[in-house]
């Protein structure tokens, strides 16, 4: 059997893909986390429990209206991402003069709200959500074996990130909201639109923590308890990346799942530490974080 | 000896109260609501007179609570040495994540706090001694000094009291000492306070370590109340509570915090029956402080007293 470093490769390359899938849910978060915080200055303690929304409203659509996976990637996010976006009309929207942490005590107790709800009606054990047909089986690439569904998985994470990147980097609307993200008063005073741009910006940012939610489901089991636990580790991800580039905050998710793999593989027992001394060690080295632009 | 002064009279009536309340009201939950009120005032410390939103108090808790109850059970030490033992643990805790944390400011401050917390959890759930999901059960309460014992009710109701009014009194001569004023200062524009030549993270660094070792005495003593130290108290659920009490009391005021526990332990007893519906309402109740009531309880009633002439 062939080994790396005497572990077999069959678990290290085992490790390494799942550390590579949850990274893909770190660097949706976390980009989702940046993209709102550059325009609306809050950090929305609710994406987990919205991420857990986008699981849920899968499992309801397929289990309610029988809506299969395919549509649920597509009617998961705009639901939440509706819920958001009266949420911040709602409620965040009356916050923005004040003290940024209202944001987050806010946003807090929605994410409260929302777990306490699911979990009242849900209960806590997981709900099972099937692998679609198309997306079953795996291949055998000679070194590992790998679930199709898996790979999808990281595909299409990347491509949802690179897509973000594309539009904010590359697009007229998203010249707009960089301004905007550098001085809202001077982009409204230039005609455009600035509280809509946030209400969309927002809901842009939960929609992609509700694909990652339906993206998640058939991985782990749709459970109200599944955004709380991942959003403090997409924090810490966050003090690592910085929140000033949204390529970074992308990079970072990545780089730290692998990281959480491979210490899965070579010391188990610090696999969900190492995310959070890697935090340490940042803020004592480059405080601002690694693509942080102000400390 | 000094003229006695409306607070001072009030603050003397607040604990005559607190004397015979245990005779009407289960001390139990009295003894919870002191434990929560000293751990929600340790924050305020931070929080009302700093400026530094911590969301992982819950560790300082939650890790003294674990070691008084591994010292008291394990080692067999008297209360006063667990207690100590578990402030040691706290301050030394404090001091550590206090150190990496104050690199950071406002929201970043409150993730790093909240990531480091949930990193002790992790550490919690492994650690042997913790005892995992079962926790430390059965903790002797033991003989305080050796001569009282503590596992009559009432002894130990005011033994939390005494510790609570002592560690208020400790809470209360910090924030109006000289330090206190430059931590305020530090709290409504720090680039002056350092422009003023103030080592502004020696402060900063000295008032988390001060708030975790209280919130850590808050932690030992519970330990010692409930004879039981769980993963619930490390948990960041824990950290949210405390600053839902503080909210919902009133940042920054010397009793708010103190009714914010009373009112949230009150919550938490009177729903714990019907399963999720506390956490839905604690939800609710912090949406509801932060868009109409963001001075809380004391700050909405401070006031009032103060209109009406019955505190200067």
């Amino acid at each position: 059997m062939m080994t790396v470093f005497g572990i077999p490769a069959q678990a290290l390359f085992g490790q390494l893909l799942l550390g590579l899938i949850n990274g893909a849910f770190y660097a949706m978060l976390s980009l989702g986390l940046a993209l709102i915080f550059g325009l609306l200055n809050i950090i929305n303690f609710s994406h987990g429990a919205l991420y857990m929304m986008g699981a849920f409203v899968a499992w309801l659509a397929l289990n309610l209206l029988g809506l299969g996976y395919w549509s649920a990637l597509v009617i998961a996010p705009l639901v939440v991402a509706l819920f958001g976006m009266v949420i911040e009309r709602t409620m965040l929207s009356r916050l923005y003069k004040l003290d940024h942490l209202y944001g987050l005590l806010l946003t807090f107790g929605l994410a409260l709200v929302i777990e306490g709800v699911f979990r009242q009606f849900y209960g806590i054990s997981g709900m099972p959500y099937a692998v679609p047909t198309e997306l079953q089986g795996g291949w055998n690439l000679g070194f590992m074996y790998l679930p199709i569904y898996r790979g999808w998985v990281v595909a299409a994470s990347l491509v949802l990130c690179l897509g973000s990147w594309l539009l904010i980097e590359k697009t007229k609307l998203g010249a707009y909201l960089r301004a905007a993200t550098e001085n809202a008063t001077l982009v409204q005073a230039f005609g455009i639109n600035v509280p809509l741009m946030i209400t969309l910006t927002y809901g842009f940012g939960v929609a992609l923590a509700a694909i990652a939610g339906v993206l998640a489901a058939p991985i782990y089991s749709v459970n109200p308890l599944m955004g709380s636990n991942l959003i403090i580790v997409v924090f810490a991800v966050v003090v690592i990346g910085g929140m000033g580039s949204i390529l970074g905050a992308v990079v970072t998710g990545f780089l730290l799942g692998l990281v959480e793999g491979l210490t899965k593989v070579f010391y188990p027992e610090a696999a969900s530490t190492v995310i959070f001394v890697v935090m340490a060690i940042i803020l004592l080295i480059k405080p601002a974080g690694l693509f942080g632009k102000r400390s | 000896m000094t003229r006695l002064t409306p607070q001072s009279i009030l603050v003397l009536c607040l604990i005559a109260l607190a004397m015979i309340a245990p005779f009407g009201i289960y001390p139990i939950f009295l003894m919870k609501g002191l434990c929560f009120g000293l751990f929600a005032a340790a924050f305020n410390l931070l929080l009302g007179y700093v400026g530094l939103l911590s969301f992982g108090h819950a560790m300082f808790f939650g890790f003294s609570a674990y070691v008084t109850a591994h010292a008291a059970k394990e080692w067999g030490l008297t209360p006063e040495l667990a207690i100590l033992a578990g402030v040691a643990t706290a301050a030394l805790l404090g001091a550590a994540s206090g150190w990496l944390a104050i690199r950071r400011s406002g929201i970043y401050f409150a993730m790093v706090t909240l990531a480091f917390a949930q990193m002790m959890y992790f550490v919690a759930v492994q650690a042997p001694f913790t005892h995992g999901e079962d926790g430390i059960q059965g903790v002797p309460r033991g003989h305080l000094f050796g001569l009282i014992d503590l596992s009559d009710t009432i002894s130990m109701y005011y033994f939390v009291l005494a510790v609570f009014v002592g560690a208020l009194l400790i809470i209360h001569r910090v924030v109006t000492s000289p330090f206190g004023q430059v931590l305020k200062a530090i709290r409504d524009n720090e680039p002056r306070a350092i422009s003023l030549g103030y080592q502004v993270d020696r402060y900063k660094l000295l008032a988390f370590t001060l708030s975790a070792a209280l919130a850590g005495l808050a932690g030992s003593v519970k330990a010692l109340v409930f004879q039981l130290a769980s993963l619930a108290d490390v948990h960041w659920h824990a950290s949210g509570e405390v600053v839902l009490m503080t909210l919902l009391g009133g940042v920054g005021t010397v009793f708010g915090p103190t009714v914010g526990a009373f009112l949230v332990s009150a919550i938490q007893n009177y729903f714990s029956e019907v399963g999720s519906w506390v956490t839905i309402i604690q939800g609710v109740i912090f949406v509801v402080c932060v868009l109409l009531f963001r001075s809380g309880m004391i700050g909405v009633l401070a006031p009032w007293l103060k209109r009406r002439g019955i505190t200067g």
